[in-house]
């Protein structure tokens, strides 16, 4: 390609000309595409799928949505064991290299994910006075001791039939059986999700609670693995139903299919670094050797301009 | 597993429902819808045909 | 009111003078164009940006009742759909534009800007696109933010912009992205004006006995 010091590029102004009506021809074009995205709109319409609730996931897998219960007072569920943003946790954070960008970002979203989502509510609605005992006898109990309680009800639940909390087998669980079903009654009627976006306050828009709370458990990811839009699926490219999807987000989400990123702990933070390095790189195309000279090789070029070569001879 | 329902009020329902589940095509590591891989597939169509069809030329023509 | 004597009229005379010198009207708005222009790869550019029009006009009218009305309304479904498909048709048209400019090797004869402004632009338009799904409130929202959120949050991004938070996203998408965007376009179309439509690779110039303007 051209050397930057002398850059053998014609000045566009010292070509014959011939006239074009711009203005024409941009009110052509909006034409044309409003008229396009009328027909396509009124032919296919939007996908709206229904947001999943507390509510609905509570009453659709009730022993799922009980299960992230405990593992929310475990401290094992997914967001308990994040890290930054959301809360410290030891050994938590993704590198890209070195850098623990992760980390260094801080908590600056504070979530409590056993008293923001358990404890928390179970506290602000009214319950029985068994539910006040059991909240007491939680409290007061050392860390040890609800480790001890948490632990052994998960394994039981994990191995009742169909983690189904009234097949239990007998065991010293605690207060944690009457905790997590007092909050499956309060998801179940509906008010736990206003709570839990309330935040016992009144305007709200941030839904960081109970959308951590919904990812924690199995049912969101179920649903959206029937519809394809999981990591490994090549998700993010996808839309519910038959509707395209962010087609432009492949290379992304390409990455994520493939070794290492696949298996790797590190694979968010791996896979953001690498597009952010291809889209410099996509920005800089002008300056990149090798890259720059594909025009002129590929020679698409000679079909684009193939009249004004051809006068040239 | 029964899926999300689309919310009710759509008096027009749009002639075709792209409502159902997705159809998806799979080929080793690479998996993609029908409907992206139509999208994409005319994207190329329309980039190669706006590269060979023959432009006209002349004084009032429309771009 | 013709005072172009240099040095009069402060900062605004002295914007105006330079804005005209670069983009005097006869080449902001022309009506002639290169000979060489004689593709239907050409016609792209102006189909993103008609296609961003009515996106933005489309999210206007989506925008009018506030961010929900439309999973309730008839109209309000076909208003998110008529946004929808011209963001589909936006990004085709974008794309077919990118990779026309590319086997051009638009960026010759100080293009150079003109290219990373489009870029750029694609890169804000992914991003404006991002946050719109973000903001639909149904279950394709809370998918695309659970899982978007541990890309943004493995890189420290998360803890500044908090996907799961419908009202950061809605004013991003709304407001600040769309002026991005606005901005970058225009600043793009401003460049095309500026520097002409680049000549044929490997051109030299017109031949001597060319005819200067063709009727």
């Amino acid at each position: 390609m051209s050397s930057r010091r002398s850059d053998p590029t014609p000045d566009a102004a010292s070509f014959p000309t011939r006239p074009y009506d711009l203005v024409r021809e941009v009110t052509i074009a909006l034409v044309v595409v409003a008229l396009l995205t009328a027909g396509l709109a009124a032919l296919f319409s939007s996908p709206d799928d229904r947001p999943v609730t507390l509510a609905s996931w509570s009453r659709a897998d009730p022993a799922d949505f009980t299960a992230t219960a405990v593992s929310e007072l475990a401290g094992t569920s997914t967001s308990a064991q994040y890290g930054p943003p959301y809360n410290h946790s030891p050994g938590a954070g993704q590198k890209l290299g070195p850098l623990g960008l992760q980390n260094a970002a801080g908590v600056r979203i504070p979530v409590d994910p056993a008293q923001d989502f358990v404890i928390g509510p179970l506290h602000d609605a009214p319950g029985s006075a068994q539910v006040t005992a059991a909240l007491t006898r939680w409290s007061a109990a050392s860390p040890g001791q609800q480790q001890a309680w948490t632990s052994a009800y998960s394994d039981a639940l994990g191995k009742a039939p169909d983690g189904d909390p009234a097949k239990v087998a007998p065991g010293d669980y605690g207060p944690v059986p009457v905790l997590t079903a007092q909050l499956l009654d309060l998801a179940q009627s509906g008010s736990l999700d206003g709570q839990l976006l309330a935040e016992g306050g009144f305007y709200q828009s941030d839904y960081t609670r109970p959308l951590l709370f919904l990812a924690d458990g199995g049912h969101l990811a179920d649903l959206a693995r029937a519809q394809h839009l999981a990591g490994d699926q090549w998700g993010m490219m996808n839309e519910t139903g038959n509707y395209p999807g962010q087609a432009w987000l492949w290379l992304y989400t390409f990455w994520y299919q493939i070794s290492p990123f696949n298996s790797s702990s590190n694979a968010d933070a791996l896979v953001w670094g690498l597009m952010a390095v291809l889209s410099l790189a996509l920005v800089l195309v002008p300056f990149i050797p090798g890259v720059r000279s594909v025009p002129r090789w590929t020679r698409v070029h000679r079909l684009v301009w193939r009249d004004y070569y051809r006068q040239q001879h | 597993m029964p899926s999300v329902r689309p919310l009710p009020g759509r008096l027009l329902a749009a002639p075709i429902d792209l409502n159902h589940p997705g159809a998806y095509l799979h080929w080793g590591v690479i998996q993609i819808s029908v409907a992206n891989l139509l999208v994409i597939g005319l994207m190329v169509l329309v980039f190669v045909a706006a590269l060979l069809l023959p432009f006209p030329k002349g004084r009032d023509r429309d771009e | 009111m013709s005072d172009t004597a240099e040095g009069t009229g402060g900062w605004t005379g002295a914007v105006r003078r330079r804005a005209v010198r670069a983009l005097p009207p006869e080449k902001l708005l022309p009506d002639r164009q290169p000979v060489y222009m004689a593709s239907w790869i050409y016609v792209f550019g102006v189909l993103t940006t008609a296609a961003l029009m009515v996106v933005l006009a489309t999210g206007c009218l989506l925008a009018l009742a506030g961010p929900g009305w439309w999973h309730s309304s008839a109209v309000g479904t076909y208003v998110n759909s008529l946004h929808l498909w011209s963001v589909e048709l936006f990004m085709f048209f974008m794309v077919i534009h990118l990779w026309g400019k590319f086997f051009m090797a638009a960026w010759r004869g100080r293009r150079a800007l003109t290219w990373i402004l489009g870029a750029v632009a694609f890169l804000a338009a992914v991003g404006t696109a991002f946050t719109g799904y973000l903001v639909q409130q149904n279950f394709d929202s809370q998918w695309i933010s659970t899982q978007a959120k541990d890309g943004l949050n493995s890189v420290g991004i998360g803890a500044y912009f908090n996907v799961l938070d419908f009202g950061q996203m809605l004013m991003w998408h709304i407001v600040i992205l769309p002026l991005v965007l606005g901005l970058l376009t225009a600043w793009h179309l401003l460049m095309v004006r500026l520097r002409g439509i680049v000549p044929p690779i490997d051109a030299t110039g017109p031949r001597p006995d060319a005819q200067e303007r063709q009727p």
